[in-house]
């Protein structure tokens, strides 16, 4: 899910400002009329605060991904793939300038308690064995495979992204990023 | 370089440039440093400010220490002017911004100025009151918790009006221009959150 944050910009907290002045008017007539309607007028006005910030859509949210064909000089193609811990082998265009980056993959729980090193763990072995496999540098990425990708594209220009993953965490690459992205 | 070197070090030794100086920063996309900072400041103050609520309410509700306890009276209507001249004084930042994005920057210069000599009138206006308040901190659990929590806010108005000073000297130098005026926007977000804040220590403070 994907929230805007009412403080991103000054136009947004000044609305937000508003907001709260209304939502203070409400509560204070309502707590001047009877103490227990003003505490129903609170929980209402901050249920409603939520529920519009879980439910305003984000700016450009349900935009399809914008697509572009990426092509490095020179004709070298370059391919970023994303693999899932355990993944055995991955084949890859010949020729082609591969950076592997294997996702720490973790449970929410896991995540939010930081005992991720287990799963760091098993990522660096995958990202080690298919690095030597494809004779391509690896690395471990971050916990959610759109991240991981977005990250490894921020140093490494690459023309198409491999996923070694099922149709979901294609999908969520796809969501994140502008260039090809296909299943292996 | 061995595969499991990259792994460990994760940085980049090929490309069509050659890199000079240090290296990229690695970090991850989930957060940018910029809104991890604002999160961090939100939430250390919305710590610091419950805290001093939380006492409000205990002392209110909790102990049923009558507000504003007798004979003490609060100054309603001064604070409600006051109420009136923030709000205005968001209106006029706003108005600041919303005029450098169009290039307008003597909107800006104006609405800076405008905003800032409302921030002063507050701050004036509540030392004012506090000296005319008839009574202390010493007086009880109700001066204690009316001073404290205007205070701390009082503090965030100076704050402010710190950071309002500053914004309107790098304007009338000419620092804003309709591409780049990222200090003004930051500005404009805090000066906000001091009015929201006001507008809930009144609500709880005066008016309740």
């Amino acid at each position: 899910m994907r929230l805007r944050n009412p403080l991103r910009s000054e136009a947004g907290m000044y609305r937000f400002l508003w907001i709260v002045v209304g939502g203070a008017i409400v509560i204070v007539v309502a707590a001047l009329i009877n103490k227990w309607v003003g505490v129903a007028a609170a929980v209402v006005f901050f249920a409603a605060l939520t529920w519009w910030f879980l439910h305003e859509p984000v700016p450009g949210s349900a935009d399809p991904p914008k697509q572009v064909v990426s092509e490095t000089s020179g004709g070298q193609h370059r391919v970023l793939v994303i693999a899932t811990p355990g993944t055995e082998s991955v084949e890859v265009p010949e020729g082609a300038e591969v950076l592997v980056v294997v996702p720490a993959l973790a449970s929410k729980l896991e995540a939010a308690t930081g005992a991720v090193d287990d799963r760091r763990a098993d990522a660096e072995a995958t990202a080690a064995s298919l690095g030597e496999q494809l004779g391509a540098r690896a690395e471990v990425g971050a916990d959610n495979p759109g991240l991981a990708a977005q990250d490894a594209l921020r140093v490494f220009g690459a023309d198409e992204v491999l996923v070694a993953g099922d149709g979901e965490m294609v999908d969520a690459i796809r969501e994140r990023v502008a260039i090809p992205v296909s299943p292996v | 370089m061995s595969a499991a070197a990259h792994v460990e070090h994760g940085h980049s030794d090929h490309g069509d440039h050659e890199h000079h100086g240090p290296p990229v920063p690695h970090y991850s996309s989930r957060i940018k440093p910029e809104t991890l900072g604002m999160y961090l400041f939100i939430a250390s103050e919305i710590m610091l400010f419950g805290s001093f609520f939380t006492a409000y309410f205990f002392v209110r509700v909790v102990n049923g220490v009558p507000w504003p306890t007798p004979p003490y009276e609060l100054p309603v209507f001064v604070a409600a002017i006051n109420t009136a001249i923030l709000m205005t004084s968001s209106a006029t930042m706003h108005w600041a911004t919303v005029a450098i994005k169009k290039g307008n920057v003597w909107g800006m210069r104006a609405g800076l100025t405008l905003t800032f000599l409302m921030g002063l009138s507050f701050l004036i206006s509540q030392i004012y009151e506090y000296l005319r308040a008839g009574f202390a901190t010493k007086d009880g659990a109700f001066p204690t918790i009316f001073f404290t929590l205007t205070g701390l806010h009082g503090c965030h108005v100076f704050v402010g009006l710190s950071i309002l000073l500053f914004m309107a000297i790098r304007a009338f130098r000419g620092h804003f221009s309709a591409e780049h005026h990222h200090g003004v926007e930051i500005g404009g977000i805090y000066w906000h959150f001091v009015d929201v804040m006001w507008i809930v220590v009144f609500a709880t403070v005066y008016l309740l």
